[in-house]
């Protein structure tokens, strides 16, 4: 078969073709929006005009079958207009209101999750892990389908104080944006990478390999024509094996998966925050990892529990203390806890009035 | 009669309400051998409790040096289907809005020459197809480029652009995210498709301090939609969240992190010179609040993933600046911030790193951009500091 014509550098299409007729005519003048049920809302425009927007969850991973299903449910109800969310949600855009229950009905009917908006947990940010990464030490997806499956009635049903925006890291690249969510689980790895000399020699560059190491625990082994690490300095994030395949740092008997918690990215209320850790290990158990789901659980609870409403997950920390926090997660608190590596200082408590 | 499922692993995770991605390798698995392959190597993870996965190799299109992810089975005589499984990176449309005609063209031309796999979106906001041969690549490129998709960026390149809804379907649109950023991805194609940069380089908009794109802590350059004026208060509305049984003193004005609201139980106060724009009352009283006056945005730098010195969120660099097309004067910083960069970056540094490293005052002076208290959280602590000659002609 002959392949078209290529074209380069003609970037991406125009959004504006792609927008439903209603949002083209009211762009730019929105007046308020309505939250009308978990997974629905309508947004009013200056002109009276309103869209409707249906949300439901997606995997992220999509067959093209499922996509041409989204793309048929999207031509009967919603004049063929849909769209992605940043969390990998699926929103149906409808302009007819006659349509909103029948799109509905035909969603439950095929078994897709509606929900999501408000105070919730939307669906969870990750990263392609087993599935596809050369540097994953878990699966995300099979994590999130675990945490997910526990979780469905806060996307489907339930309030929370406010929103949880949970992500999976499958290493500590972290693909996932992590280091901002309310509660994130990042893979880790806790054994210094084993050096294959033989073929560090031939296809690794050595400056930017030892150059990778924040730590400084590479250095040159000139006898070898490679590199050595001590192991003692090393924190196992694994930059240096992006740079150079040789440095195995894959070890299923030590791999496993880290909590931190208390991050967000919005600027309400407070400014946006990094997640802490509190979970510094729990062992990889795929398929469904049911201590990282229980743990999560136990977080998600106290927090239910005890934050005031519109409290996010770190604001209901910081206002309740640390302290308090792992007494009452009952979450062990270690050395790994206290930071060592470039804010450590910042992070040491400077006063002395503390709960107990 | 049963037989025995080659997936035990994985189907337990076919179980539950959550839609399940095992479910959706297996029904693109039943026609496709790339896809069945992945999904017995998967299986085997799951065995094992590791990946099988090496990066890297020299693929790609002709003419660009990004855009395709290599990707290969270290396991290939087991799973030869996936011997080459290369990643696809397609740019997706501003606010990720589709037509079911674009997304059936999207699953025809990777279903002809792939593994009927992918998703929507990867972490930086491409359409991630995933994966095919290496001789495919050719071919996926011209389906997609004749029928007017282009790839997206990867390795030390500007990376695809990604916005907030915006305009598009939001009430707290302060800038035309879509819009600006569809208009630097066409701009800078060549930095997208042709890596030149010391290392990657990401650029979001939101239009707000809502940040829904989580611009503050996942891109080299953030630009976040602000104003300079006033909150608008529509008093029958507020009296309406009243009625329906909001505690405005308890949600929303105990909460207001400047303290510049008054509520005497009728009608709201606020004094705006001492909003910070927070956004915590406008959006939970969206009928009734609304930003008025100069709209634009705040320009941050720096912000990215852990590797190498630690998760850095991104920081002020220009406090306001309109954004309008053509959007000249932000892009006339852009290409300051990387010459700056490609002048004084290191191998594999993020700008951030190359800022903290080097000091804001050299990149200020470099970038053109005031020193203004807006930039900081506090001034310096300790009493020791750079002068230079010229600040003494200035006293």
């Amino acid at each position: 078969m002959d392949l078209p014509k290529r074209k380069t550098d003609i970037g991406p299409p125009n959004y504006r073709d792609f927008l439903p007729p209603v949002i083209s005519k009211n762009y730019g003048d929105w007046k308020y929006h309505e939250v009308l049920s978990p997974g629905v809302m309508v947004h009013h425009a200056g002109s009276g005009e309103k869209i409707w927007t249906v949300r439901v969850a997606s995997p992220r991973l999509l067959s093209t079958d499922t996509v041409r299903e989204l793309a048929d449910i999207a031509d009967k109800y919603c004049g063929g207009y849909l769209r992605f969310t940043t969390r990998n949600n699926v929103e149906f855009l409808v302009s007819d209101e006659a349509m909103l229950c029948p799109l509905q009905l035909e969603l439950n009917d095929k078994k897709y999750m509606i929900g999501g908006i408000g105070p919730r947990i939307s669906n969870i940010v990750h990263t392609q892990g087993w599935v596809h990464c050369h540097s994953a030490a878990t699966d995300a997806s099979g994590l999130v389908k675990a945490l997910m499956d526990e979780f469905a009635d806060y996307f489907t049903t339930k309030e929370l104080p406010n929103k949880v925006r949970l992500a999976v890291a499958c290493c500590t690249n972290m693909c996932g944006a992590v280091h901002c969510s309310d509660i994130a689980l990042v893979a880790i790895h806790r054994k210094a990478p084993k050096v294959n000399h033989d073929s560090v020699k031939n296809t690794c560059e050595l400056p930017s390999t030892i150059a990778a190491c924040p730590t400084g625990a590479i250095s040159p082994d000139s006898s070898k024509k490679s590199v050595k690490i001590n192991d003692d300095k090393c924190m196992y994030c694994g930059n240096c094996f992006t740079v150079c395949s040789c440095l195995e740092i894959n070890n299923p008997d030590f791999d496993g998966v880290a909590i931190v918690a208390g991050g967000k990215v919005g600027s309400l209320r407070s400014d946006p925050k990094f997640s802490r850790l509190v979970v510094p290990f729990i062992k990889n158990n795929p398929p469904r990892w049911p201590e990282v789901v229980e743990a999560v659980s136990n977080i998600l609870d106290a927090y239910a529990a005890g934050a005031k409403k519109h409290e996010r997950v770190g604001e209901w920390i910081e206002r309740i203390g640390w302290e308090k926090f792992f007494r009452i997660t009952g979450l062990k608190f270690t050395y790994q806890h206290i930071d060592d590596f470039t804010i450590a200082r910042e992070t040491f408590r400077t006063s002395a009035a503390f709960k107990w | 009669m049963s037989t025995e499922s080659d997936t035990p692993l994985l189907d337990e995770l076919e179980k539950g309400p959550f839609p399940s991605f095992v479910s959706e390798i297996k029904k693109a698995a039943a026609k496709n051998k790339m896809a069945l392959d992945e999904l017995k190597q998967l299986e085997k993870s799951y065995r094992d409790k590791r990946g099988y996965w090496k990066h890297g190799g020299i693929v790609g299109i002709r003419g660009y040096g990004s855009g395709i992810i290599g990707r290969h089975s270290s396991l290939p005589q087991e799973f030869p289907g996936v011997a080459d499984f290369h990643t696809v990176r397609v740019n997706s449309v501003s606010g990720f809005f589709y037509t079911s005609d674009s997304l059936r063209q999207i699953c025809d031309i990777w279903d002809r020459h792939g593994s009927g796999l992918l998703n929507m979106h990867g972490s930086t906001g491409d359409i991630i197809l995933l994966g095919t041969s290496t001789e495919k690549l050719e071919p996926v490129f011209a389906e997609f480029s004749s029928r007017g998709w282009d790839l997206g960026g990867s390795g030390s390149s500007l990376r695809t652009p990604s916005c907030c809804i915006g305009p598009a379907r939001c009430e707290w649109a302060n800038i035309d995210t879509l819009d600006i950023i569809y208009n630097l991805t066409q701009e800078f194609q060549d930095e997208m498709h042709r890596p030149a940069f010391p290392y990657k380089f990401k650029i979001k908009a939101a239009g707000c301090a809502v940040d829904c794109i989580g611009a503050i802590a996942r891109a080299d350059c953030s630009i976040i939609g602000t104003w300079r004026g006033h909150i608008v208060v529509d008093q029958s509305a507020v009296a309406e969240y009243a009625k329906q049984g909001m505690d405005i003193q308890a949600e929303i004005v105990n909460l207001c992190p400047t303290g510049c609201m008054v509520y005497d139980g009728r009608e709201l106060y606020i004094n705006d010179e001492d909003c910070s724009r927070c956004m915590h009352c406008i959006s939970r009283m969206t009928k009734a609040l609304r930003p008025a006056g100069e709209k634009g945005a705040t320009i941050l730098i720096g912000s990215k993933a852990p590797f190498v010195i630690g998760a850095t969120l991104s920081w002020v660099l220009v406090p306001f600046m309109k954004l309008e097309p053509p959007y000249d004067e932000f892009k006339a910083l852009l290409k300051k911030i990387w010459e700056y960069w490609d002048e004084h970056g290191k191998n594999r540094e993020r700008l951030g790193e190359l800022v903290i490293r080097r000091g804001m005052r050299e990149f200020l002076e470099f970038v053109g951009v005031k020193p203004s208290p807006q930039q900081v959280k506090e001034p310096r602590r300790d009493p020791f500091f750079y002068w230079k000659d010229e600040d003494f002609r200035r006293q």
